[in-house]
């Protein structure tokens, strides 16, 4: 008996780890411990941050197996926060993110290229603004393991920078504010 | 008496061209790029006349209820009194509520609204969820109905005095 339930645990142990070898993680947004910001420069002289409260996305981590790892992300503009009211309006507004034409950003790699150490970079199509392009985020593994409620969490920080021209957002803020960079600090908690 | 009460007359002719100067700021400055020197300053003197507008709104409702309107004239059929009238008070609503909402554009996010530097107007209260963009909304809309309404104002006191040749425009000039 004790044997045969040894050969039933390993045969489900085997079956499992087959089965998910890609794990599935979905962004803690319940908790929320992920974060997607954004930075540009002001005239060249400061930075100005801001960040997106409404979004959600998932991903895969193949552990022995990296470049089998994908990530999606679905971002709604309108929830863009620079915590002055006046410019969020503006940056909704169709001089920016134009966001009731276009209520959502995604992002959906297509291919990631390990660069060991846990980094990697991650290829994928970027969509904003209505405009679909092609970009790279420089991801790097934080950490992962159990966490104190019986859950599995894995991290990430990863950015990339886009041109807002290539978005076709064309509202002249100066020579120094022509790139921003997203920055993304995700936590996903295994399905 | 068929005139109205002078301090009536500067009030209805100070805060005409107040609000059709607010107007015509509030599109002009939408229009300025980031670079332009007035990208800051314009918004900033529109909320402040604005904020001061309300003052002189308040002015304008007190004297309304103290001094009785002259009667309308015998000459004015019925529709004409009924549409003035209902032109006057429907200005008076959409002023209102362009200064309230205007008030909670320059209020969201717990900001107040400075005055000129002379004093700062506070947040009150946070209605809804994106009052920037509600209340921006209305803002505009609302203005663009009032300035409507003050073309067919202005077009019925000038047929008055062009077409019927009687004493309305005189009354409030």
């Amino acid at each position: 008996m004790k044997r045969l339930l040894t050969i039933v645990a390993a045969a489900a142990l085997t079956l499992s780890t087959q089965v998910f070898a890609a794990e599935k993680y979905n962004f803690d947004i319940r908790g929320m411990h992920a974060f997607i910001e954004f930075k540009i420069q002001h005239l060249g002289y400061s930075w100005l941050k801001g960040r997106f409260n409404d979004f959600d996305g998932s991903f895969t981590f193949d552990e022995k197996n990296p470049e089998k790892s994908a990530v999606e992300v679905s971002i709604k503009t309108a929830s863009v926060d620079s915590n002055h009211a006046e410019r969020d309006k503006h940056l909704r507004s169709a001089d920016f993110l134009n966001v009731s034409k276009y209520p959502t950003a995604t992002f959906k790699s297509t291919k990631v290229v390990n660069k060991g150490d846990g980094k990697a970079d991650i290829e994928g199509q970027f969509t904003l603004n209505g405009v679909t392009k092609s970009i790279t985020i420089a991801a790097e593994q934080v950490g992962a393991g159990s966490d104190p409620w019986g859950g599995f969490r894995r991290g990430f920080t990863g950015s990339t920078t886009i041109a807002l021209k290539d978005y076709n957002i064309n509202f002249n803020l100066g020579p120094a504010s022509e790139t921003v960079e997203i920055l993304l600090n995700i936590e996903g908690v295994r399905q | 008496m068929n005139q109205y009460h002078s301090i009536q007359k500067w009030l209805h002719a100070v805060t005409g061209l107040w609000i059709l100067g607010l107007f015509a700021l509030g599109i002009w400055m939408r229009s300025l790029g980031y670079y332009d020197s007035w990208y800051q300053t314009g918004p900033q003197v529109h909320k402040a006349l604005g904020v001061l507008l309300i003052a002189a709104m308040l002015l304008r409702l007190i004297a309304k209820v103290q001094f009785d309107a002259p009667a309308p004239l015998s000459n004015h059929k019925p529709w004409e009194v009924s549409i003035a009238k209902w032109t006057h008070w429907l200005i008076y609503g959409l002023v209102a509520i362009i200064l309230l909402s205007g008030y909670l554009i320059g209020t969201a996010d717990n900001r107040g609204i400075d005055v000129f530097g002379w004093f700062e107007v506070s947040p009150l209260f946070e209605p809804f969820d994106r009052q920037e963009d509600i209340a921006g909304a209305i803002h505009e809309y609302a203005a663009y109905g009032l300035i409507s309404l003050v073309i067919l104002h202005a077009m019925g006191a000038i047929k008055h005095g062009i077409i019927d040749k009687d004493s309305t425009l005189k009354r409030m000039f």
